[in-house]
């Protein structure tokens, strides 16, 4: 490169001016402990994950406190919540037979879920819990746990091994490829899937808001060139913008972890084809 | 002016093309056949999102490798 593009470069890009911009990346969740009990170390994911349980159970019994015929605004918007996971999620997916027993069920994990996701977007706690890996995993396991265990329960261990791994229809040769391969996508593939999606969405979509965020306030204040401070204030926009389809995916996040463990759960639960 | 960074990302940007399209066609066939046939939704929609946390998992499992290798 000649000398004449470097100083054009060096012009436009202002690399002397300020210090060079550090993006963030995994290690920005790795926050320091709030506080630490003996060796224990308490974080703010920690904090936030048991400060949703008593909110969701405050917001439910809050709402279901005073019931009425003609419900209150409060009454309704739980109820709202109560209804939608029962009749669109758990009535449609898991079967009309059985689906009752598991509504508390779907309802807990999409409440828990839903909250925690939001957690991203509220000011000053503005961390989504299951941005940390280690807290899906629970999550999905339990998931795991409950959707064999009732598969097993319904055709017992080899019929629920049969039903998992044996489509119907298929015989002959073509069982070699494909018990091994239903085994793998059922039992394997279905809760790491579960608990990486719900990580990776919500690691990715705050990575993304971390990005503007800090990136707006760099071009904007200590990249030491003021041709920058228009393209900061873009930045910044967007980072509004990305908070937007940040509402709608925390949303879907949640939906979508529950909708998969209700259609599992329906999935062990079918009559034999 | 310095560009640090990990290829993986390109290589993840490059693989995520294909779920991308997957899902893309998901929901094209999903809203078509609620267009044609509103009362089929609830139906549908189980299928669609089934097809769609099939196709995801494959860029899911791209970004675990993209960070993990």
């Amino acid at each position: 490169m000649s000398a004449a593009t470097n100083a054009v470069l060096t012009a436009v890009l202002g690399s002397e001016g300020g210090e060079a911009f550090q993006p963030p990346g995994p290690e920005s969740f790795e926050l320091p402990p709030v506080f630490e009990i003996g060796s224990l170390e308490i974080t703010k994911p920690m904090l936030l994950l048991a400060f949703s349980v008593p909110l969701i159970v405050g917001f439910f019994w809050a709402a279901s406190r005073k019931q009425a015929v003609v419900p209150s605004k409060l009454q309704f918007a739980g109820e709202y919540v109560y209804g939608f996971v029962r009749n669109s999620i758990a009535r449609d997916l898991v079967g009309s037979q059985y689906f009752i027993k598991f509504v508390p069920f779907l309802f807990t994990i999409f409440t828990f879920v839903l909250v925690n996701n939001y957690f991203s977007l509220v000011p000053f706690l503005q961390f989504p819990s299951f941005s940390r890996f280690s807290f899906a995993i629970p999550l999905a396991l339990l998931v795991w746990v409950v959707y064999n265990a009732c598969g097993v329960y319904k055709h017992g261990f080899f019929g629920y091994l049969k039903h998992v791994c044996v489509p119907p229809g298929v015989s002959g040769v073509i069982l070699l490829l494909i018990i091994p391969l239903e085994f793998l996508s059922t039992i394997l593939v279905r809760p790491a899937t579960l608990a990486l999606r719900l990580f990776a969405n919500m690691f990715a979509g705050h990575l993304l808001l971390i990005l503007f965020a800090t990136g707006a306030a760099f071009l904007i204040f200590d990249s030491g060139n003021p041709w920058y401070a228009p393209v900061g204030v873009l930045s910044f926009i967007l980072g509004i913008l990305v908070s937007f389809l940040e509402v709608l995916v925390l949303f879907l996040q949640a939906y979508v972890f529950t909708l998969l463990t209700a259609m599992y759960i329906g999935g062990a639960l079918s009559d034999e084809h | 002016m310095e560009i640090s960074g990990s290829m993986n990302m390109i290589g993840y940007g490059l693989a995520a093309i294909g779920p991308g399209i997957g899902i893309g066609l998901i929901f094209a066939a999903y809203i078509n056949g609620v267009a044609r046939q509103p009362e089929a939704q609830s139906r549908l929609q189980s299928i669609a999102i089934l097809g769609f946390a099939l196709a995801e998992a494959l860029a899911i499992i791209g970004i675990a490798l993209a960070f993990v290798l």
